[in-house]
């Protein structure tokens, strides 16, 4: 699988708070919570995100709480999946069970900037921006969450083995 | 093979004698924990896979402290749902306004959570219970929704750090200086997927609250866990409470660690974390004259009796500056009322503070005490990240709750030793 879309590119420790406040947690609802999407570090960014854009960041993204609302935001923008030189861990967790393709990738924060047009193999990890011609790889995911990203997120991969 | 003791917790749980970190593991769940915030999600899920029961209900806390006394209609909402999902799958611990308080402070004080177990729950700071010496941390809305189905979870097993902690601790340092000096020292992400092991002789002799409140902070370093190996003063502080049968371990003198660190915390003073990241620590003689609209005081970090008690020292016979609100927050209803019964809740007004039901409140920015812009407040909570409790352009610094309740009296930033 293929993915490909604009970069809309923030720095080190992007926390959730600024990717969803607080004050809009009270909703489950993805679209919703999608357009206050990265309100914390630029108020307009839920308008101007294209369908598809991609996130490129810097380090410890979704550092802080383990609202699920996070990721849900990011997917709710309309965002297509995170490359960062790395996550915080809850983050990375929840990006996992719930569904939002994320990537770990040493050099990218220097190797890709804001509008760049980049495509990601989601099968080999290969990283291509076709704006400067740079290539990278992201870190391998791990066969078990591989397994959880097949069956669709973790009810799915829970709900499938109590069935077998 | 020798073993840390998050190893021997995780390994205990998952079947085993032994696990090694790195390992992708299946671990029985001692108790799963969700609040106002992150239940909604989980029971939605749940409901949606058609699962008849839980897995067991005496072993899931829902606890709805973040926005309760219910802010708004929605807020009730997400309540509702919490309480109709208890009633309906006899969730014995669901706790109503009256019995609710700061989820990280009310499960320990009700025994819920023990030396020995494996917690997981939805929100980061689950990892406050590892000062008890339980394997515990912060995951989502979707782990919990297949644990109450499963009663186990995945973990990856973490590499520990050790954290040696010497010396004598000087005047109106506590267990939150000790924490932010050290979050100061290895950064937001200088534990990222670790557990935090602190140890030594400054630890042993840390009264259980402040453990707390260090295990508390260990999210705010990234690392999965903190861990404080149980003693005799964990003992005296669980044996009274423990709705279970519990078990200690202790690690291996030659356990693994990635890191071993050692402070000497003769040379720390009360610590204040600059906006917007807690690991912007200075000294408290660092800091120039920086002044604040608004302290606050409360929280799953510093809202136990020892906290309010350790503001009223410095607050009792004292007013606090007239361009400054304070707020009080007393963790739990039975902090609240211990505090009413020493007579602290008396000092708080007569400084012209307020005190606020049990909550999270001010401290996510949710509602009782929301900043305006540019506001700055002096904290005793855990996060000073941009907006975390209000307009993006207002500030939180990070105190304990002495340097908290001083720096109300005094307008600014400031310790108990300038009063
Ligand atoms: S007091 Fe603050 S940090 Fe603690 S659980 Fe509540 S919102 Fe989270």
């Amino acid at each position: 699988m293929k993915i490909e879309g604009t970069v809309r590119k923030f720095g080190d420790n992007i926390d959730t708070d600024v990717i969803i406040p607080a004050i809009y947690l009270v909703t489950t609802d993805m679209g919703e919570l999608g357009k206050h999407c990265m309100e914390g570090v630029d108020a307009t960014f839920a308008e101007k995100v294209g369908p598809g854009d991609i996130i490129v960041a810097g380090k410890n993204f979704g550092c802080g709480s383990s609202r699920e609302h996070a990721p849900m935001a990011i997917k709710g923008a309309g965002i297509s999946c995170v490359i960062a030189e790395g996550f915080a861990r809850i983050f990375f967790r929840n990006a996992f069970n719930m569904g939002l393709a994320i990537f770990e990738c040493p050099g990218v924060f220097q190797g890709i900037q804001e509008g760049d047009r980049v495509s990601v193999n989601q099968d080999t990890g290969e990283i291509t921006d076709h704006t400067n011609g740079k290539r990278f790889l992201a870190n391998p995911v791990p066969p078990f969450m591989q397994e959880l990203i097949e069956a669709g997120g973790l009810m799915a991969y829970v709900l499938n083995k109590r069935r077998l | 093979m020798p073993q840390t003791i998050t190893e021997k917790i995780l390994a205990a749980h998952a079947g085993r004698d032994t696990v090694t970190p790195g390992e992708l593991i299946n671990v029985r769940i001692d108790m799963a924990l969700a609040n106002d915030i992150t239940a909604p999600i989980a029971i939605d899920l749940f409901e949606k896979s058609r699962v008849e029961a839980v897995f067991d209900t005496e072993r899931i806390a829902l606890v709805p402290d973040h926005f309760v006394p219910n802010k708004d209609v929605r807020s009730a909402i997400q309540v509702q749902a919490m309480r109709t999902f208890a009633r309906k799958y006899h969730i014995k611990y669901f706790f109503e306004l009256g019995e609710m308080g700061i989820e990280h402070v009310l499960l320990p004080e009700q025994g819920l959570v023990l030396p020995g177990d494996v917690v997981i729950g939805a929100d980061s700071h689950t990892c406050t219970y590892g000062a008890l010496g339980a394997f515990a941390t912060g995951v989502g809305s979707t782990d919990i929704a297949a644990t109450m189905i499963t009663g186990e979870v995945w973990f990856k097993v973490p590499e520990s750090i050790k954290l040696i902690y010497d010396g004598q601790l000087r005047e109106w340092v506590t267990g939150k200086d000790l924490i932010l000096y050290t979050i100061g020292d290895i950064g937001v992400d200088g534990a990222t997927y670790k557990a935090m092991e602190f140890t030594g002789d400054v630890i042993r002799a840390l009264p259980v609250a402040d453990r707390m409140t260090m295990a508390n902070m260990a999210i705010e370093a990234g690392a999965k866990s903190g861990i404080i190996s149980p003693d005799e003063a964990t003992l005296d502080y669980i044996r009274p409470r423990a709705k279970r049968p519990f078990e200690c371990y202790t690690s291996d003198p030659d356990a693994t660690y990635i890191e071993v660190r050692t402070y000497d915390v003769s040379n720390i003073e009360p610590q204040v974390a600059f906006p917007y990241l807690p690991e912007n620590t200075r000294g408290i003689s660092a800091v120039d004259t920086i002044p604040i609209d608004q302290a606050v005081i409360g929280s799953c970090t510093n809202g136990r009796i020892e906290d309010l008690r350790l503001a009223a020292r410095i607050l009792n016979g004292r007013t606090i500056d007239k361009n400054v609100r304070l707020i009080i927050v007393p963790a739990t209803p039975t902090v609240y009322r211990q505090a009413m019964a020493e007579g602290l809740l008396e000092i708080f007004l007569a400084a012209r503070g307020i005190v606020s039901p049990p909550t999270c409140g001010p401290c996510l920015g949710g509602f009782m005490g929301v900043l305006g812009p540019g506001e700055r407040a002096v904290s005793t909570t855990n996060r000073n990240f941009v907006g975390r409790m209000g307009h993006p352009s207002s500030e939180v610094y990070l105190a304990n709750p002495a340097v908290a309740a001083a720096s109300a009296v005094l307008g600014r930033i400031g310790g108990p030793d300038e009063l």
